[in-house]
């Protein structure tokens, strides 16, 4: 900060402002805050991710002054959790059943940004750190899932190190050092442990720098137009803050009655079985959230194949800005591109669909006629939109649609906004 | 820059500084790496890991058609005692058939006897049909339950998605009975 930073505040605050300049900077980024005034509820699920992550980070500090992380205590120390340490069950259902809402509201807005294009310029960077941050929470839930060390924790630990395996060369090299040892065992519980404790601390670095791209131009909206002055936009408090609350509550409640009501109905009873290395379940099935990415891995008759294309369905985020060309960037005006959209939405259900399902008859054509869409989207169908759609012409203003809906001729019904 | 100071320029227009820079740089990266390695390596298998190394088996209750389980470096090993019609179904195939080709005779040193260890080559996972009550697949060997994968009466992939044969571990023969793995 320039030593010629004058603080606005009087008194004790800004003595303080003075010197640590950072009641200005939490007052410009969360309460002035300009924000496009047209947001739906479909831009809740950012700052939901947000609070999903802090319950998350508190669950598990307290769970982890109670868990032992050894291959004979791990599952012992898991049943003390729920049945002799004070609110345990609480702690760790909060935990369990948060993972899955985490990843809920995290897919929600990911095809939200998806179906607005909120991932087109100025905002790619912004994009690719969302999709770091999704790297992130699946490498963080993997490693906590093994914790518990049942039988789906040992064996889902054993099928995705294998994944390394199918590397040419280096293969067997690289698992064996994700094992320390020649199998899955006590070396590999140990650092899952440090690292399902470190990570969600790397995510709130990456939240960090998502919120400073993302404040660098401010939202997108549902029109995906860039909001034209004050009258496009509310400060954030109390607009926002109070719009976001009132999803945090329904967020809550939904949580509550999964936590409270079934709390083990999105695991797997397997998991309540101590791990054995010498029995494989029948049928080894990755958590929910994983299952679109396992019915890609499996659609491919072929290891090294499989595992490229399960790396490529994530890792061709990344890329997306340049491979929609389309320069209109909400889907609302984009007829083609819509209903292309709303068949990615059904196919990526599909997909989670088939994941569950055995790996035989009808559900591995299925499944690869589905990754392939899944792949022709990105790859085949929104650069060749970019081309050949003819959008709907866009309004002129966030708020023109608005008030033209009223009846009201635009010009004259902007005037008074203008003026605000 | 050169301007300023004596800075030893020569004619090609590189300096001794620019040459100290280098240099600097390089000793440094080494320096890092060095520093770097003890904190990957030590991810890689314990000398205590290392140490379990081998294993013995005692062969003498296994009956012809049976097969056991030994665990060797914390690893399922297979060892069946194999049938005359298993080993004639195992040496009767044509190879270039096979997805990993493999003669029999490669991949055991007594013909009853066949040692595999008992992983998956696709995943990991542990194939059935080491014991008899258990689904041996389409070829008489084993059957992986996680994605299809058939394995024959040599431990060969048949079917499915995995890329290779059951591996053979290093193991030699004691005495008849006995099997000393690793």
């Amino acid at each position: 900060m320039a030593s010629d930073y004058q603080t606005p505040y009087k008194g004790v605050l800004g003595w303080l402002d003075d010197r640590l300049p950072v009641i200005n900077f939490a007052d410009q980024h969360l309460r002035f805050y300009p924000t496009p005034k047209n947001l739906t509820y479909a831009w809740n699920f950012g700052s939901l991710a947000g609070i999903a992550l802090v319950i998350m980070i508190v669950t598990g500090i307290v769970l982890a002054m109670h868990y032992t992380p050894h291959t004979d205590y791990a599952f012992a120390s898991i049943q003390k959790i729920m049945r002799d340490v004070n609110y345990g069950w609480l702690l760790r259902y909060i935990h369990m059943n948060g993972a899955s809402f985490f990843f809920i509201v995290v897919y929600i807005h990911i095809f939200r940004g998806l179906y607005y294009g909120s991932y087109k310029q100025p905002r790619e960077v912004l994009w690719g750190l969302g999709v770091i941050i999704l790297l992130l929470m699946m490498a963080t839930a993997f490693m906590g899932y093994t914790l518990p060390w049942g039988q789906m924790s040992f064996w889902g630990a054993t099928v995705i190190t294998n994944l390394f395996s199918a590397v040419p060369v280096f293969g067997d090299e690289i698992t064996r050092w994700l094992w320390g040892g020649f199998a899955v065992g006590n070396p590999t519980l140990q650092r899952f442990f440090s690292l399902h404790y470190l990570m969600p601390f790397m995510i709130v670095g990456a939240v960090l720098l998502h919120l400073v791209a993302l404040h660098r131009y401010g939202s997108n909206n549902p029109t995906g137009i860039e909001p034209k002055g004050k009258q496009d936009q509310v400060p954030f408090h109390p607009y926002y803050t109070v719009k976001d609350l009132f999803g945090l509550g329904v967020f809550l409640i939904a949580l509550s009655l999964f936590t409270f009501y079934a709390p083990n109905y999105l695991g797997h009873a397997d998991n309540y079985i101590p791990a054995d290395p010498l029995v494989t379940p029948a049928h080894i099935v990755p958590e929910w959230y994983f299952l679109p990415f396992y019915a890609i891995l499996r659609a491919i008759p072929d290891k090294l194949g499989g595992v490229v294309a399960m790396f490529a369905s994530v890792l061709v985020l990344f890329v997306l800005p340049w491979l929609d060309r389309s320069r209109v960037r909400s889907g609302k005006y984009r007829p083609i591109f819509k209903q292309f959209y709303w068949l990615l939405v059904l196919d990526v259900l599909v997909l989670g669909y088939v994941g569950a399902m055995p790996a035989g008859g009808i559900w591995v054509p299925i499944g690869r006629v589905a990754t392939a869409y899944y792949f022709a989207y990105f790859l085949v169908i929104l650069p060749l939109l970019g081309v050949f759609e003819r959008p709907k012409p866009l309004p002129n203003s966030i708020s023109d649609p608005v008030l033209k809906g009223g009846g009201q001729p635009a010009g004259a019904a902007a005037k008074p906004m203008e003026k605000a | 820059m050169a301007n300023t100071a004596n800075t030893g320029q020569k004619d090609d227009g590189s300096s001794r500084r620019d040459f100290l820079y280098l240099a600097t740089g390089a000793v440094g990266a080494v320096g890092v790496g060095a520093a770097v390695w003890p904190f990957v390596d030590q991810m890689n298998p314990s000398a205590a890991v290392l140490a379990l190394a081998t294993t013995e088996v005692d062969l003498s209750p296994i009956s012809e058609g049976m097969g056991i389980t030994a665990m060797w470096r914390s690893k399922p090993v297979f060892l069946r005692k194999r049938t005359q019609a298993e080993i004639e179904q195992a040496r009767s195939v044509d190879l270039s058939a096979l997805p990993d080709p493999q003669p029999d005779e490669a991949r055991v040193k007594q013909p009853e006897w066949l040692v595999v260890i008992g992983i998956c080559t696709h995943l990991g996972c542990i194939p059935l049909g080491n014991k008899q009550s258990e689904p041996r697949g389409d070829y008489g060997g084993w059957f992986c339950p996680c994605h299809g994968s058939h394995y024959d009466t040599a431990g060969r992939i048949r079917k499915g998605p995995a890329p290779t044969n059951l591996p053979v571990p290093t193991y030699e023969f004691v005495n008849d009975t006995t099997v000393k793995l690793g």
